[in-house]
């Protein structure tokens, strides 16, 4: 109980440092957007490509980047955690009397409010420039609430490593290295009947796609929810494993401090 | 309140505790004096839950620091050498989250951020995000931060380093008020000499990883052989004179000369100043002036740890002090 209101206190705490960041807050809300309409653009002729269904490509493309964009947003997450072993934040925090896990869920809680906001400006974008959702509300849910388990464990993972590497450069370096082929390893741009069988057999492990093959079906037309639950299990096993990786984290920190 | 027995730990190569012991009573300001490097920080990292130590063993206020850190933890604040102050957030909103996670609700909590932020003389830039503070403002803070749940022991590791003199003095005052007034154990990590005989009721003298002195700074300085008595020559260059003139004065010892300055040790300095300028005299040697000193900090430095403590900071790179903010 006193664990919730701790992680709670935290997560108020990175909300009003993201507060403060008016440019970081810009940056976050931009950034779907572009990538909605910049990549809705680019790809526009791939719905010409024999065997691609579905009419609009920007019809194709909302969940992909609902998605990606959670993604990429919670892989910075351990940035701040880098900044407060550098302020010391964290040594202090290490010797208060409370648990390791709201440390993390705190911080991965900013990340869920911020990706909650994202998701109504893409959602509603999308919906502005005439993509319908054929699943209903519903679906729209199950969508977010896919992005967002996946946004948990990548963002859980950012701090795992962040308190292992404890440099900025290192996590940097490890997340841009991460980012860009799980997305291509992915149906976020292209439908997995026309990818290359290696990169279909790949996307199978790849949890990026996990959460995009979970939200596309609960969108889409007659969502089967087996498969949508299916996927979401699978997302909630791969959260958690990365959230108790993360919270065993400050372990291997603390032997070096 | 704080025991310590026979803490070792080592990073690498460095060994930064090598058997570190010492006991600290209940409401006494304990001062750990050494130089960058000594190993210091390191204690309290283990004394306060964040290290583990690789051997020996510790107590604060009778719960032990490896198997019952949660308990330890909700007697203690700790003001580590880095400042934890976030500087994105006011000082007031810093004083309420750390209450928050030291259980503290409601009124309470603000009722008692409100009374440090005036104690500390923050009251005005409460409002303020920190990280417009001075230093000396931050130092504060972190120590308000501390004492937010109002804790039994408080660790102290370099409060004032970095910061100016005055600053530095104002700080010495809250510290002993905290001690005087609140009762609080504190437990005080300082390599100013000064600092430490200021504040600290007894102190231990730490030298690689090592105590290798300790006792109150008093009873450290009598431990030395009494004062030392400088006698500064006029015009003259001190020769075999002055030690035929001075072997006859009762009491003096370890007798030296250095150009025309004489020094010696005597039990009791001003007692013996009147015999050695009469033994001067005696022989003619003319004399401009006279000092007696209590032998200090520096002094006990010299004799325990076989090295000045000015060579033994020079000896060590500055990294530890710059790291300190
Ligand atoms: N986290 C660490 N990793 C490696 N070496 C360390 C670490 N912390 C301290 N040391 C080393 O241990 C020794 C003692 O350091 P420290 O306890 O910080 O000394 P002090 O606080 O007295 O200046 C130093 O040689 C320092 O370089
Ligand atoms: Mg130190």
């Amino acid at each position: 109980m006193t664990a919730v209101a701790d992680t709670w206190a935290l997560c108020v705490r990175d909300l009003l440092r993201l507060w403060r960041q008016p440019w970081f807050i810009a940056v976050t809300l931009v950034q779907p957007v572009i990538w909605l309409l910049l990549f809705g653009a680019l790809f526009e002729r791939v719905v010409d490509i024999p065997g691609f269904h579905g009419g609009d490509y920007k019809q194709y493309l909302v969940p992909g980047v609902l998605v990606m964009t959670a993604f990429f947003s919670s892989g910075w997450s351990g940035m701040s955690t880098i900044d407060d072993l550098d302020r010391g934040v964290t040594d202090r925090f290490l010797v208060l009397p409370i648990m390791r896990w709201p440390l993390i869920a705190g911080r991965v809680g900013m990340n869920l409010v911020q990706l909650a906001i994202q998701s109504v400006i893409i959602i509603g974008l999308a919906l502005i420039t005439g993509v319908t959702f054929p699943g209903g509300p519903l679906g729209v849910v199950a969508l977010i609430v896919a992005a967002a388990l996946l946004g948990t464990g990548f963002a859980a993972l950012s701090n795992a490593l962040a308190l292992v590497a404890r440099k900025e450069e290192s996590l940097i370096g490890a997340v841009t290295f991460l980012q860009l082929p799980l997305t291509f390893l992915s149906t976020a741009f292209m439908q997995a009947s026309l990818m290359p069988d290696w990169i279909r057999s790949v996307s199978d492990y790849n949890p990026v796609d996990w959460a995009i093959r979970a939200g596309r079906e609960a969108v889409g037309a007659g969502p089967d929810w087996a498969t949508v639950l299916g996927y979401c299990g699978l997302l909630v096993a791969f959260a958690l494993a990365c959230l108790v990786l993360a919270t065993r984290a400050f372990r291997a920190y603390q032997a070096q401090v | 309140m704080i025991q310590a027995n026979d803490l070792k730990k080592g990073y690498g190569e460095v060994r930064a505790l090598d058997g570190l012991s010492f006991e600290v009573p209940e409401g006494a300001i304990f001062g750990l004096l050494g130089p960058n490097g000594a190993g210091k920080s390191t204690a309290v990292k283990v004394l306060t839950t964040l290290a583990r130590a690789d051997g020996g063993e510790a107590r604060v206020a009778g719960f032990d620091v490896a198997r019952d850190a949660r308990r330890v933890r909700r007697t203690i604040g700790v003001v580590a050498q880095k400042s934890g102050v976030d500087i994105d957030l006011t000082g007031r909103e810093n004083l309420m989250l750390q209450g928050r996670l030291q259980g503290m609700r409601g009124r309470e909590l603000s009722s008692r951020a409100e009374a440090l932020l005036e104690e500390f003389g923050l009251a005005d830039a409460a409002g303020r995000v920190t990280r417009g503070y001075s230093g000396g403002m931050q130092r504060r803070l972190d120590i308000a931060i501390g004492l937010v749940h109002r804790p039994k022991v408080l660790f102290l590791d370099e409060p004032t380093t970095g910061l100016d003199p005055e600053v530095r003095a104002a700080m010495w005052t809250e510290i002993s008020r905290l001690q005087r007034d609140e009762g609080l154990t504190i437990l005080l990590t300082t390599h100013y000499l000064e600092e430490a005989d200021r504040l600290a009721s007894s102190l231990a003298i730490v030298d690689r990883g090592r105590v290798v002195a300790s006792g109150a700074p008093d009873e450290l300085k009598a431990a030395l052989d009494g004062d030392s008595v400088q006698v500064e020559l006029d015009g003259v260059e001190a020769n075999g004179n002055v030690h035929a003139a001075l072997s006859g004065v009762g009491g003096l010892s370890a007798v030296s000369v250095d150009g025309r300055r004489l020094h010696a040790r005597a039990a009791d300095g001003a007692r013996a100043v009147p015999a050695v300028l009469a033994a001067l005299d005696a022989h003619a040697i003319p004399v401009a002036s006279v000092r007696v000193a209590r032998p200090s900090l520096d002094d006990v430095y010299l004799r325990y740890a076989g090295r000045s403590f000015a060579a033994a900071e020079a000896e060590k790179p500055t990294e530890n002090k710059e790291a300190g903010r």
